[in-house]
């Protein structure tokens, strides 16, 4: 049997993943922890009386505070494995996704086990994020002018 | 190519397993399972080389041998560099060919001892095997705690370790003949579905065996495969058919009844190297010695999965091996 009809074969007994459902699942849990985002940022906003700019970086240190707190647990991977992108796409996933590979490679040592590994996951987010900043703001410079 | 035997027998057995397995349908089969994955040491693989320590110690104690009465240790695992093993062996301290051959290593060590036991160059061996979900994962995978969602059909790699004491000595279990198997790759590139990737080589390995043998598939009582998963078992039923139209009748697949399918979260069903022998070793050889089936084809299928590879857009190549048991009523 050729390789295309192996494949033919393969494809007739693999399930369907529902991508309508879980894409449903990923739209609400994004959602919410969008919705939780801008309440953090109100909620700081006017109780500690600062602008919502300062506002947001409190938000964004709750949220990934709380990534990892709830990653450390032991319960984040069973969340991530039902919510899926829903709460790994937001800034929750980086924290856990960091959090994961150091608690992962702990016993490896400071150095060669969590430095040298903590960025696993997240290494390739950071490299991209540079990248594209870099090019869209060099985009912007040259349609808008700065 | 296929081996025959004369006088060579499985005397004994020994399964070690972890939290997962001890909850799956044959736990008071198991000589004894752990309730957490690091049983009792720091980490994952010096848990694993615990397991495998731990496998041998009851085996020899099952059969009462002393370990500077074993001539030979066979035994593999799935980390880098057979770690665990390795690490094992170090304590265990008899003299080691440490083998590696993905999730087929338990049927390749079964297969190396005998043969040595045929031609009289040792009288006794032990063959182990071991895996560890969490290390696994780990070395192939992604960080554990990371979660990361899964396909129905990636497996879940079995925690523990098995053992099998062999001789010349005869025993309700004889081996009557083996087929090692050719590495065949047909273009399957998804680590999460290593089923499909390893259904071509065990079509291969059970058809050549049964050539080799001049045996029709309904000679045997039971084809029980290594770690296909709930697809890749299909997918081998109807490779089977189109390819060499062979019809398995009496035939499953240890991946699917290691675990409860459907109240444990382990997607398309067990993996891992230990996956067939913790099956085998336990309900399957009980089954024989009952005399329920008498005669068995062990099918190891070992996915040769490197993550490395897999970055690099190839394809996986599998292997399996296969093992042919029969009940011998003959003890004296």
């Amino acid at each position: 049997m050729d390789k295309n009809k192996y494949k033919v074969l393969v494809d007739k007994y693999t399930p369907k993943e529902n991508r309508l459902y879980n894409g449903l699942i990923a739209f609400t849990v994004g959602g919410l922890m969008g919705m939780l985002g801008q309440f953090l940022v109100s909620f700081y906003s006017y109780y500690l009386e600062i602008p919502s700019k300062e506002a947001s970086v409190f938000m964004i240190v709750t949220l990934v505070f709380l990534g990892c707190f709830l990653t450390c647990l032991g319960f984040f991977d069973k969340l991530v494995s039902l919510a899926r992108c829903g709460l790994i796409i937001p800034i929750t996933g980086f924290a856990h996704s960091m959090m994961s590979a150091a608690l992962e490679y702990k016993r490896e040592g400071l150095v060669t086990g969590i430095g040298a590994n903590i960025f696993k996951l997240a290494g390739t987010v950071i490299m991209f994020g540079v990248v594209s900043a870099y090019l869209f703001g060099l985009l912007r410079i040259v349609v808008m002018g700065g | 190519m296929t081996f025959k035997y004369n006088s060579v027998y499985i005397n004994g057995t020994s399964t070690i397993t972890g939290p997962y397995e001890a909850k799956g349908p044959f736990n008071k089969y198991y000589d004894k399972s752990y309730n957490n994955f690091y049983c009792g040491t720091k980490t994952w693989e010096q848990a694993e080389s615990k397991m495998l320590v731990e496998s041998v110690d009851t085996v020899l104690s099952k059969v009462m041998k002393i370990k500077s009465e074993v001539d030979l240790h066979i035994s593999g695992d799935l980390l880098n560099q057979i770690v665990s093993t390795n690490y094992a062996s170090a304590t265990i301290g008899i003299p080691l060919i440490g083998i590696y051959s993905a999730c087929s290593t338990s049927v390749l060590g079964l297969i190396l001892a005998s043969n040595m036991l045929n031609v009289g160059q040792i009288k006794n061996c032990v063959v182990s095997v071991s895996s560890h979900n969490n290390s696994s994962e780990k070395q192939f995978r992604q960080p554990v705690e990371y979660g990361g969602p899964k396909r129905k059909t990636a497996t879940f790699t079995v925690t523990g370790a098995a053992s099998a004491y062999l001789s010349n000595k005869k025993s309700p279990i004889k081996v009557e003949s083996a087929t090692i198997g050719k590495v065949i790759d047909l273009g399957v590139t998804d680590p999460y579905h290593m089923g499909a990737a390893m259904a071509p080589s065990a079509a291969s390995t059970i058809y050549n065996h049964l050539k080799d043998t001049g045996r029709d598939i309904s000679y045997y009582d039971l084809v029980l495969t290594g770690d296909l998963g709930v697809y890749g078992k299909k997918i081998l039923s109807e490779y089977l058919r189109v390819e060499y139209h062979i019809d398995l009748k009496n035939y499953d697949d240890s991946a699917c009844m290691i675990y409860d399918l459907d109240n444990q979260p382990v997607f398309a069903g067990g993996s891992g190297p230990a996956c067939l022998p913790l099956v085998a070793y336990s309900y399957i050889f009980e089954k024989m010695k009952r005399k329920e089936i008498r005669r068995v084809l062990l099918v190891a299928t070992g996915a040769l999965l490197s993550p490395t590879m897999t970055n690099q857009k190839l394809s996986i190549p599998s292997v399996s091996h296969a093992i042919s048991l029969e009940v011998n009523d003959d003890l004296s």
